[in-house]
């Protein structure tokens, strides 16, 4: 079975297309995690391989389906979080031997295909449809819900998966090197960080709304505290250190205006989610929750990096299609969980949303408030990526589990859970889910 | 230091022109719009075929900026923490390039202040094209 990647017409990308077709007819019901660890100890039991196997088979267990009922799966292949293998060092033969290979020796180490996953767990006896989503979580749960509600699978795993290699962030490769190529040169030779472009955004917001830096604290105080009510994430297995307003405002600057705190820590992990019908979930272990609506961003900004009236035009167009293929207004959501990963991306998204009638330029003081999770106006009741590190899926599992009321800790008790939108990472480029606790 | 530049067909030009001092930018003569990064395609009629390569006057204003203080090119981490601009050209705003613009003091940056064209030498000798405030 040859996997290719999704069409673009399974994205809902443009405005005016209407309420969505399957709207309530599709439903997440089983979540599965691995582990978090920092780096790969280059174990095959921590690989990327291992951990994806741990994460779907925890998701079938949790949807409580047999695993021949499972007819479809979408998966990102990509894994790395800017870390990659280096040519000249030997993939360790334990990993190797441990698994049955592809083609590919890189394949369950630094990236994962259906095939690799199908070979390694032998129990997928009926998988008829699969299919590659780029890059994200949120990219692959739209994909996951076309494929269900167009009828192609009906009963669908949904997987990606991050890989760690030892080494600092970025250091290695090209950037390391005394010259480069001439045509990543035009963009990278004056050494910008991965948050610069967002750093940049943030600052010409706080100069056009008269705000600065220190007004994220509270949001980030925010997100800690929750991320370390999330078991699953990485600060609560590992360092479960909350954050003061001190650590964050006096942090060493990566980008100014972006500190240490405003980025999000690379992580291995790996999730999993089961989605199927509307019909088919009512039989299953867990509370559905229902798709209302799914919805695509593919900006693409002229420049070298987005200006500030790029990126509010391109989020408020995402709010708007959000809202129109779910048949819903902002006052219908309960709960936000938009990217966060870098913090500064979060205002222009719940901006973008209009989240408790806020506009452009509101957000920083909209954190001032009560923004957690036991007030009226929860802000990232997941933590994000900032409460619990680099995955781009807290998100996404927390508002599956709000909506099943099994969030642990971090229920929300301001406001009942009834409707939540997650997704991003970008505003120029990402994918939207709108749950639902009921189908209508 | 900036890291020395290995020219690739595709941005040749570029780099030829910048050894020339001269900065040009890639340009769709059907629909009449300049484009950076380089494509293989026009952003707007996504065809190829009309792509050539336009000299630019030399002057623009600094948009934004930011302070990189944890830069990951190792060439480059002895001089931290250091500026690295965005410049809108005056041929087109449009058009942006980044710059670490030189003489300027770290995070004392004229927002909007006009800016002109220099070149500097990379690690192996090729120019690269930067931006100095204009007084």
């Amino acid at each position: 079975m040859a996997t290719g990647y999704a069409p673009s017409s399974m994205y809902r990308s443009r405005e005016g297309m209407g309420i969505w077709e399957h709207r309530g007819k599709v439903a997440a019901v089983g979540v599965g995690h691995s582990p978090t660890e920092r780096r790969w100890d280059e174990k095959p039991e921590t690989s990327v391989g291992a951990w994806s196997i741990m994460a779907l088979r925890n998701a079938i267990a949790d949807a409580g389906v047999s695993p021949d009922q499972v007819d479809g799966i979408v998966i990102v292949p990509e894994t790395t979080t800017g870390a990659f293998w280096p040519e000249d060092k030997p993939l360790p033969q334990d990993v190797i031997n441990a698994f049955v290979q592809t083609d590919d020796p890189l394949d369950g180490i630094a990236k994962l295909s259906v095939e690799w996953l199908l070979k390694n767990m032998p129990e997928l006896t009926n998988i008829k449809y699969s299919v590659y989503a780029p890059v994200c979580m949120s990219n692959a749960l739209n994909v996951a819900a076309q494929v269900v509600g167009d009828g192609l699978a009906h009963t669908v795993l949904v997987l990606k998966a991050w890989h760690n290699l030892q080494g600092r962030y970025y250091q290695g490769g090209q950037n390391a090197q005394d010259a480069i190529g001439g045509t990543s040169a035009i963009r990278s030779l004056w050494g910008a960080p991965a948050c610069y472009g967002t750093a940049l955004q943030f600052a010409e917001y706080c100069r056009k709304y008269g705000k600065d830096h220190d007004m994220m604290t509270p949001f980030i105080i925010n997100s800690r505290r929750n991320g370390l009510m999330f078991p699953e994430g990485y600060w609560a297995q590992h360092r479960p250190e909350e954050l003061t307003p001190e650590d964050y405002q006096l942090a060493r600057w990566i980008a100014k205006p972006a500190n240490l705190f405003d980025n999000d820590i690379p992580i291995m992990c790996a999730a999993s989610y089961l989605f199927t019908t509307a019909e088919r979930a009512k039989d299953m272990k867990q509370k559905p929750v229902y798709v209302l609506n799914h919805a695509d961003s593919d900006a693409v900004p002229r420049g070298l990096t987005p200006t500030l009236d790029e990126v509010e035009a391109e989020c408020a167009l995402t709010g708007r299609k959000i809202y129109e293929g779910a048949g819903i207004t902002a006052a219908d959501l309960s709960f936000e969980n938009m990217y966060d990963g870098f913090t500064q991306f979060h205002q222009f998204h719940i901006e973008g949303l209009g989240y408790r009638g806020i506009g452009f330029g509101d957000a920083l003081d909209f954190y001032q408030t009560d923004i957690s999770i036991e007030g009226p106006n929860p802000v990232s009741p997941s933590g994000g990526n900032i409460g619990s590190g680099r995955s781009r899926f807290w998100m996404h599992t927390d508002s599956i589990q709000q909506l099943q009321g099994r969030a642990g800790g971090r229920q929300i008790t301001g406001v009942n859970a009834e409707i939540g939108v997650s997704g991003g990472p970008m505003p120029l480029g990402g994918n939207y889910t709108v749950w639902s606790a009921t189908p209508d | 230091m900036k890291q020395g530049v290995i020219p690739d067909d595709f941005t040749a030009p570029f780099w030829s022109a910048a050894n020339e001092s001269k900065l040009v930018i890639q340009n769709c003569s059907k629909c009449d719009r300049l484009q950076h990064p380089p494509a293989q395609d026009c952003g707007q009629c996504k065809s190829g075929d009309d792509l050539g390569w336009k000299e630019m006057s030399g002057t623009g204003r600094i948009y934004n900026y930011g302070v990189v203080h944890d830069c990951p090119i190792r060439l480059l981490q002895d001089d931290q923490p250091f500026n690295v601009a965005v410049i809108m050209l005056d041929d087109d705003p449009g058009i942006q390039m980044y710059s670490h613009l030189p003489g300027t003091a770290v995070d004392d940056v004229p927002v909007g202040a006009p800016v002109e064209l220099v070149f500097e030498e990379s690690a192996n000798g090729q120019k690269i094209p930067e931006w100095k405030v204009v007084n």
